[in-house]
């Protein structure tokens, strides 16, 4: 099975490149298929059992370790666990439904196969960086991201897209700089940067865990991002092309609160245990200040993008409780907010394109001129929202619940918050539902139906929606020993 | 006393010497322009030949004193001097396009400025030291003025004179202070101990001084964007490789292997020069609005991530022997990196406008839509010195200069490196977005020599090779 880890990553980099060189339409269709092969290669790298070899906290149940630049520490390590196997297929799925929409309809100014292959090489940066095991290989996959997303941004971006797309690379690069430096502290104390063998931080003394924790952390946070270092994202994400949010919002952040996960937290603990209050207090601060200032939103990206600044609260809250309950929330606050969020992107696309306008103000009555666009709006809302049922339920009632069994005055204040920060989460999402489903028609929508390409876009996301919300099972028992091993090692 | 002087260890030097008087000799008996050129390519690519071929044999020295030698032979002067031979066949292949100045002055002159990269490679001493570097450096003066009909080619050129004769005259005064506390000059004996005398503080730093010069360091740098801007391109590319590579090579043989007792007063002014050449650089690279000042400003910048893996000298961790190794190769692979890249970014300007000044940046206005490739090795090189993907071997350049400073203790030097990392895309950033702007207007598609073309194309397959594979970089290092 070895040879499928390093299948998932050339296929779709094999498929960028057939798709820059092929003409338009044969181009977005080799990658596309691309795409579709890479999601039928991660699925069966599935393995059903707590590979138990071993006492390492990370134990991934299949693994590639081949020498690349001993010069520099850097080893081809991959390797899959049940922490990062729920991301890899989301990230597979994501760029497929993303390429496939792609090829309905390009965002202008056309040229869809060079978008199509940006999208790739996006999801071959995603993917590696899930897959690493080695620290530095980490980091090289982390920064392969940085400039197709810029491009994507500035080239099918809207109005202010270059603006935004600067914004987001500046911003991105400085967290990724950080994560140089963060990665290094380590490898170089350690003399090794295998995280297999880190994870637990034994072989580092607490100052260089400290030192090390507060680079990653500030790194990842700017990726996650984590209030106050999410500037960013809601010009990023409005910006951006409606299949560029999708991968931004859907896989991208993700990014940030895996790294904090498998690096920050697995190899720093000593630090992580020193910061955990403060990142705590900063997630809090993160969902309430969210939650507000979506209130005042009055267009609909910009909306759903300071959502996820509010939801990446909750990812961080249960991350910083460092506790088993919390990061299993996390993980699954993460699958969910990235089928959720890349659901609502889509349909904000669809509501835009319509329109012709975000605006609040000039939507409403959806729910008389395209029925269907307002019940799966509404469907992801409420999924959003945290209705228990869906998928976005167990991620935010369980980091509130950490929080709690966490103890101690500052986590229960901090849990109480939180779940104030829910409820305006609630608040917002009906008063956009409001707006934009009910009341009196104020444009006309053009066409009201969806088209069979959305349907098929959609289709999986509101699937994936229901079943996790249902069966939280699916991602939390594979999550379940890692998970277990790693709040061990840590403690 | 008679001295047997092994010319075999010379061997390179007089390929190089008699490529250049070779050149003089075609352009008076044929006197045509390819003739000339061909010329001075095939004896670069000798000259290389010759060099790599006496470093794989054993190391030889020659014009030896009793406890040292004048002039080494060996597996790095080796490095050096291909490296020299083949940057100049590089940019003698640039320079096909390069139709308004004499070839003949020209290609002589390219050979000369080789010889001295060649000879500086071999340097045993201070004295030799500063005689190799200045002849890498005299040609310059003349080829940046050799543009006929442009005011800016002469005003390059002065600035550029006057400034690099009083540093030349700073390293030579260091140089003799130096004589006068120890009464040495050979690099291998001053390394054995210096006086702990007031003299000897201001003798390293003047020679550090000087030799800041040659790789343009803040606050020695003033030099560099005018002479850039009004040189020829491929004279602009070579300025910023070569005449580069030459300056560092230069630090590093006299600070390093001479002056190692004087390391905690050369580490602090290094990291001082390092900090501010690639902030000030980066910084005021963000206004430039002419494409080859801002690639000037870019390699001032560049020149500060150079010097910053030694900066790690001024702690005593960075100054043991490992730490010592491991600067020195952080510092040469990383030069290794850069000088290919730049090399590329000069080139793909080269190709974008032929025989052409390099103009403004907004002349190259959807120039990537036009000319696909050459824009795409453009974007490669500007992404590559910012040091992102897909231009993995500025990457790796970064992170072999960032592990470095960690190893030797200097994580806020690595703060600094990894911040202005930040701002130098921003102005990479800005070139590559508008390479890809949309077309003005269908302009003719110039015509790109092969000769340049060859070049860019061995060059950027250089660059992508190293990328995949840096440990081929850090084995030479």
């Amino acid at each position: 099975m070895r040879w499928l880890l390093v299948a998932v990553l050339a296929v779709p980099a094999a498929g960028a490149l057939l798709a820059a060189f092929l003409p338009t339409k044969a181009g977005q269709v080799a990658g596309t298929v691309a795409a579709a092969a890479t999601l039928v290669l991660s699925v069966p790298l599935y393995r059903d059992s707590w590979f138990s070899f071993g006492s390492a906290a990370v134990r991934p149940w299949h693994e590639v370790d081949l020498s690349w630049v001993p010069g520099l520490d850097l080893r081809f390590h991959l390797g899959v666990d049940g922490v990062s196997y729920p991301l890899v297929v989301l990230t597979a799925l994501l760029t497929l439904l993303c390429c496939a929409f792609t090829l309905w309809r390009a965002p202008a100014p056309g040229r869809g196969h060079t978008l199509v292959a940006l999208l790739l090489v996006i999801e071959v940066g995603i993917l590696g960086t899930f897959l690493a095991l080695d620290l530095v290989l980490f980091f090289v996959f982390f920064e392969v991201v940085l400039l197709p997303m810029y491009a994507v941004i500035a080239v099918w971006g809207g109005d202010d897209r270059a603006h935004a797309a600067r914004k987001f690379v500046l911003y991105t690069l400085f967290g990724s700089v950080l994560l140089l430096v963060g990665v290094f502290t380590v490898v170089v104390s350690a003399g090794t940067a295998d995280i297999v063998a880190l994870t637990g931080g034994s072989e580092l003394s607490r100052g260089t865990q400290i030192m090390a924790f507060i680079l990653l952390a500030i790194a990842f946070a700017v990726k996650s991002p984590l209030w106050p270092l999410h500037t960013w994202l809601p010009d990023a994400h409005t910006q951006a092309p409606t299949v560029g949010s999708v991968i931004l919002a859907g896989v991208l952040l993700k990014m940030g609160t895996y790294g904090l996960i498998r690096v920050a937290v697995g190899v720093a603990p000593e630090g992580a245990r020193w910061a955990a209050p403060a990142l705590g207090i900063l997630a809090v601060a993160a969902i309430v200040v969210g939650s507000l200032v979506c209130l005042a939103q009055t267009e609909i990206k910009r909306l759903i993008a300071y959502s996820s600044v509010g939801h990446m609260g909750f990812v961080l809250l249960g991350i910083a409780t460092l506790t088993a309950t919390g990061i299993q929330a996390a993980l699954i606050g993460n699958v969910a907010h990235g089928v959720i969020t890349g659901l609502l992107f889509f349909l904000a696309g669809a509501i835009k394109e319509r329109a012709h306008t975000g605006e609040l103000a000039q939507l409403g009555g959806l729910r008389e001129q395209s029925p269907w666009l307002a019940g799966i709006l509404a469907f992801a809302a409420i999924a959003s929202l945290g209705l228990p049922g869906l998928a976005g339920f167990w991620g935010e009632a369980f980091a509130v619940v950490a929080s709690l069994d966490r103890g101690g005055p500052l986590w229960t204040t901090l849990a109480a918050v939180a779940a104030v920060g829910g409820a305006l989460t609630a608040a917002y999402f009906l008063r956009l539902l409001r707006r934009v489903t009910h009341g009196p028609a104020v444009g006309a929508l053009e066409p009201p139906g969806l088209a069979r390409a959305e349907v098929a876009a959609w289709a999986p996301l509101v699937l994936l929606a229901l079943i996790v919300g249902l069966l939280p099972a699916l991602v939390l028992g594979m999550a379940g020993d890692p998970v277990g091993a790693l709040v061990e090692a840590v403690r | 006393m008679t001295q047997s002087v092994d010319h075999v260890a010379l061997l390179p030097a007089y390929l190089a010497a008699g490529t250049a008087v070779l050149v003089l000799m075609t352009d008076l008996i044929v006197a045509r322009r390819a003739a000339v050129l061909a010329v001075a390519a095939v004896g670069a690519l000798a000259t290389a030949a010759g060099a790599i071929g006496v470093g794989l044999g054993d190391d030889r020295q020659t014009f030896c004193v009793p406890d040292a030698c004048s002039f080494v032979a060996n597996d790095r002067s080796a490095l050096v001097a291909a490296l020299f031979a083949l940057l100049t066949l590089g940019v003698i292949a640039l320079s096909a396009a390069t139709k308004d100045v004499p070839p003949g002055e020209y290609a002589f002159l390219l050979a000369c400025s080789m010889t001295g990269g060649v000879a500086l490679g071999s340097a045993g001493d201070l004295i030799t030291l500063i005689v190799a570097l200045e002849t890498l450096t005299l040609p310059l003066y003349v080829l940046v003025g050799l543009r006929r009909r442009t005011v800016e080619s002469a005003e390059g050129a002065v600035t550029f004179f006057v400034v690099s004769v009083v540093a030349t005259a700073v390293t030579l005064l260091g140089a003799a202070l130096l004589y006068a506390v120890s009464g040495r000059v050979h690099l291998a004996t001053l390394a054995t101990g210096l006086p702990d005398l007031p003299l000897t503080g201001a003798a390293v730093v003047l020679v550090l001084a000087g030799l800041a010069f040659k790789v343009a360091a803040v606050p020695f740098h003033a030099w560099a964007p005018a002479a850039y801007d009004g040189a020829p391109v491929p004279i602009a590319a070579y300025l910023s490789t070569a005449s580069k590579l030459g300056g560092v090579i230069a630090i590093l043989y006299a600070v390093v292997d001479g002056l190692r007792p004087a390391l905690d007063l050369a580490g602090p002014a290094l990291a001082v020069l390092a900090v501010l050449t690639m902030t000030v650089g980066n910084l005021v690279a963000l206004r430039q609005t002419r494409m080859v000042r801002l690639l000037a400003w870019s390699s001032v910048a560049q020149a500060g991530y150079i010097l910053a893996p030694l900066g790690a000298f001024m702690l005593a961790d960075g100054r043991t022997d490992e730490a010592l190794t491991v600067a020195v190769s952080a510092t040469v692979a990383y030069t290794v990196f850069y000088v290919l890249l730049e090399l590329a970014a000069f080139g793909a300007v080269v190709a974008l406008r032929p025989g052409d000044d390099g103009g403004l940046i907004a002349d190259y206005r959807g120039a990537a839509r036009t000319h696909p490739w050459v824009g795409a090795t453009l974007v490669l090189a500007l992404v590559g010195l910012a040091g992102l993907p897909p231009g993995l071997a500025g990457l790796f350049a970064k992170v072999v200069v960032v592990r470095s400073l960690l190893d030797g203790g200097a994580g806020w030097l690595a703060v600094v490196v990894a911040l202005n990392a930040v701002i130098g895309l921003a102005y990479y950033v800005r070139v590559a977005a508008v390479l890809y702007g949309p077309v003005p207007a269908e302009g003719a598609r110039a015509r790109i020599p092969w000769a340049v073309a060859a070049a860019l194309g061995v060059v950027t397959i250089a660059i992508v090779v190293v990328g995949f594979a840096p440990q081929i970089v850090l084995d030479l290092a």
